[in-house]
């Protein structure tokens, strides 16, 4: 009874692009899986990863699928089906002293999107990516097989899945060890920061002392103040740190309608961005945090894509190699600026070690990342030309924020394409399995 | 608290199932299929419910299958004090109007299986307690040669005044009506009219067994999105299960006999009621 696809308009958190498609809710994955072009869990992915690449083959919604199907005590390790979510996740572990080895910047993912974004945190310089810790996948594969993958058995298929946008299978089961974490609560120190310079380096050097690290960019400052913001580093906290009382799950408000499109005008971001960086009036602050407030502080608005009107947003994130000076980011929010570039909001991050994901997005260097609203006529354009200027500095961007890329940018940034591809036909031979943006940028068949 | 699920596997009683592990009780699936059965325990042992979570198969379509199954339960968890019923069956209208099989088959699981799994699980819940049961001394052989031989003299122990804080939680029947049962209406004939019959035998065993311990709670959701709507659209209102889940959930502590979710579905429906005929003639609500 639920195996029937029903017609609904999909779309990326961005909004941007929207599609009429069919969508398969169903508990059971395997059996659902049989007529999917692809399976997508919460769609907050910004772009059209989660989208089909046809709208006469469903797209498998894996939420019904959550439930936790081992967990050892002992070592940690958890088994659970694709469409868990980090936020039940939370919820059930949190208070017990477990948390997951990496968590993205919001709750509302499931374990199969964060092995298909091979997603990265504030830990990345430590701990590097969630595909790093992951040990087991069950698949189903585009001929129908269902296929039981790790580092020793069909490592391949493994790698490729990891970071793999869901192109090489239905990511049915997720096993990975949870961390034994000593207090739920976070011990953290922010830092109000005048330019990039100091941005980098502060980056550079937290990352020493500190196992979470991240900068939050005030995008509409410029000339001397460009690049200044907050820097934020964290760690657990310890027992007698923290309060004794686990954290309660916080109440969250919801945006209730999509606003107006004059909602995000340049002087409401400029005031919200200077609110935001005025109101750390110390230069340092300290002291504990809810684990929420720290990991997933835009989790606490509901719905919050809707802010950005009927023309949805994009966000474009791309990793920068390290250089001598501060070159390469300043040149990028240069570029980004004198291309009409204003972005909301603007997080940026340095990166450890690259991971064993063949198409996984960090690699070491700075990865910067900025919301914007969509307008039609200018964003694919200076999409590009930031895309220009990645490829000029070796780095690479991240399919999962994106919409607009070209597949020549694409294929010059990724020279990983062909071996990905190469082992997709292996286990797909029809090309069963395919996404719009594999269609977009992968070279697929539309 | 001990509880009994007919319908854990899916839905809003996973939810509910999920919410009363978390907090540590004890807790014994039926259902239909084994597999799915054995996977959710799993589920909930994970999320805290003791060790371990059992399960049995019981069927609302199999009448036959109700007493082992509750049987079973009774056993493996040496007495049980609430019995929630989540399952059921739906169909849209227009399917059941064209197929006769289909429509007796819904029919069937949300008035006729229900009520009589009900009726057995009734007798359960008073005979443990050893509350004064006129339907426990008239019925015959089974139920009663079990509720002597299987839960001895020391768990007798008189219920009903346990309200909050209590040791000993009153014997609860959580029993998932719909709100189509309260008005009859163009989208859901069929289906809201074995959903009135459940909700009228509901109030009717409440009125009837309150005073002897027996709290029945009868569940009105509205839409809720879950696998059974995939695909319909939904109205204005519409819930999760999660958030219908801490609903019934507080409404079973506290004993509350008919509670809709969400919320706001009690107003709707209240509404509902009043529209004349004439009115619900021309909506398609």
């Amino acid at each position: 009874m639920t195996l029937k696809p029903y017609h609904a308009r999909l779309s990326g958190w961005g909004r941007c692009p929207v599609v009429d498609g069919l969508l398969l809710k169903s508990e059971n994955l395997a059996a659902g899986g049989e007529t999917a072009s692809l399976a997508r869990g919460l769609g907050r992915s910004y772009g059209d990863s989660s989208l089909p690449a046809d709208a006469d083959r469903p797209v498998l919604d894996t939420t019904l699928a959550d439930r936790l199907l081992s967990f050892d005590p002992a070592s940690g390790t958890l088994r659970a089906e694709a469409g868990a979510s980090l936020f039940m996740l939370n919820r059930v572990f949190l208070r017990r002293g477990w948390f997951v080895p990496v968590s993205p910047g919001t709750q509302f993912v499931t374990l199969g999107g964060m092995v298909a974004s091979d997603v990265h945190g504030k830990n990345h310089h430590v701990d590097g990516c969630f595909g790093e810790h992951v040990t087991s996948l069950k698949l189903r594969t585009g001929d129908g097989r269902i296929v039981e993958c790790s580092d020793r058995c069909e490592p391949e298929l493994f790698r490729a899945t990891i970071g793999g946008m869901g192109l090489t299978g239905h990511v049915l089961e997720v096993e990975f060890p949870m961390r034994k974490i000593p207090s739920p609560w976070i011990w953290s120190e922010s830092e109000r920061i005048e330019n990039l310079d100091r941005m980098v380096s502060g980056l550079k050097e937290a990352a020493r002392d500190w196992p979470m690290t991240v900068g939050w960019v005030d995008c509409l400052a410029r000339g001397e103040k460009l690049g200044r913001g907050i820097l934020m580093k964290g760690r657990w906290a310890t027992p007698n740190q923290a309060p004794g009382k686990p954290p309660v799950v916080k109440r969250r408000l919801r945006v209730p309608f999509q606003l107006p499109g004059v909602a995000l005008c340049k002087p409401n971001m400029k005031a919200f961005n200077l609110a935001y960086y005025w109101k750390h009036f110390q230069k340092l602050r300290r002291g504990i945090v809810h684990p929420d407030s720290f990991f997933y502080p835009l989790d606490a608005l509901d719905d919050w894509n809707l802010i950005y009107g009927r023309r949805g947003f994009t966000q474009y994130q791309c990793v920068l190699p390290h250089a001598d000076d501060n070159g390469p980011s300043r040149r990028f929010l240069e570029r980004f600026i004198s291309g009409g570039g204003q972005a909301f909001l603007c997080v940026i991050k340095d990166c450890g070690a690259e991971g064993k994901g063949m198409l996984s997005f960090p690699r070491p260097g700075i990865s910067i990342a900025m919301d914007f609203p969509v307008r039609p006529a200018k964003t694919p354009a200076l999409v590009h030309r930031l895309n220009e200027l990645v490829i000029a500095e070796g780095g690479r961007i991240y399919l999962t924020k994106d919409a607009f890329t070209r597949a020549k940018h694409f294929r010059a940034m990724e020279p990983r394409i062909d071996r990905f591809n190469q082992v997709r036909r292996r286990w797909d031979p029809k090309s069963r399995i395919r996404s719009a943006q594999s269609v977009r940028l992968l070279g697929d068949d539309a | 608290m001990k509880a009994v699920f007919l319908g854990a596997t899916k839905g809003m009683g996973r939810a509910l199932a999920r919410l009363m592990a978390e907090r540590g009780d004890r807790l014994f699936l039926l259902g239909r299929n084994a597999d799915d059965l054995k996977t959710a325990g799993r589920d909930l042992e994970i999320r805290g419910a003791p060790q371990p979570v059992e399960t049995a198969y019981c069927d609302l379509l199999d009448a036959a299958s109700f007493a082992p199954a509750l049987d079973a339960a009774f056993r493996a968890m040496d007495g049980v004090d609430t019995v929630v019923v989540t399952a059921g069956l739906f169909a849209k209208q227009e399917e059941m109007e064209n197929d006769a099989e289909l429509a007796n088959r819904v029919l069937s699981a949300d008035f006729t299986g229900t009520v009589l799994f009900c009726e057995e699980a009734r007798k359960r819940l008073l005979a443990v307690y050893g509350l004064s049961n006129k339907s426990v001394s008239e019925n015959t052989g089974a139920t009663a040669g079990l509720s002597s031989s299987v839960f001895p003299g020391n768990i007798t122990r008189t219920a009903g005044q346990a309200g909050s804080g209590a040791p000993f939680p009153s014997p609860t029947l959580c029993v998932f009506s719909s709100v189509a049962g309260d008005r009859g209406r163009k989208p859901v004939v069929l289906y809201g009219a074995a959903k009135a019959g459940l909700s009228q035998y509901l109030e009717g065993l409440d009125h009837k067994y309150r005073s002897a311990g027996l709290r029945t709670v009868c569940v009105k959701p509205g839409f809720v999105a879950t696998g059974m709507t995939a695909g319909l659209k939904p109205p204005p209102f519409a819930g999760e299960p999660e958030a219908v889940a801490r609903r019934v959930l507080k409404a079973i502590d506290r004993g509350r006999p008919v509670v809709y979710a969400p919320a706001a579905w009690r107003w709707v429906m209240c509404a509902i009621r009043k529209l004349p005929r004439c009115v619900m003639r021309k909506i398609e609500f």
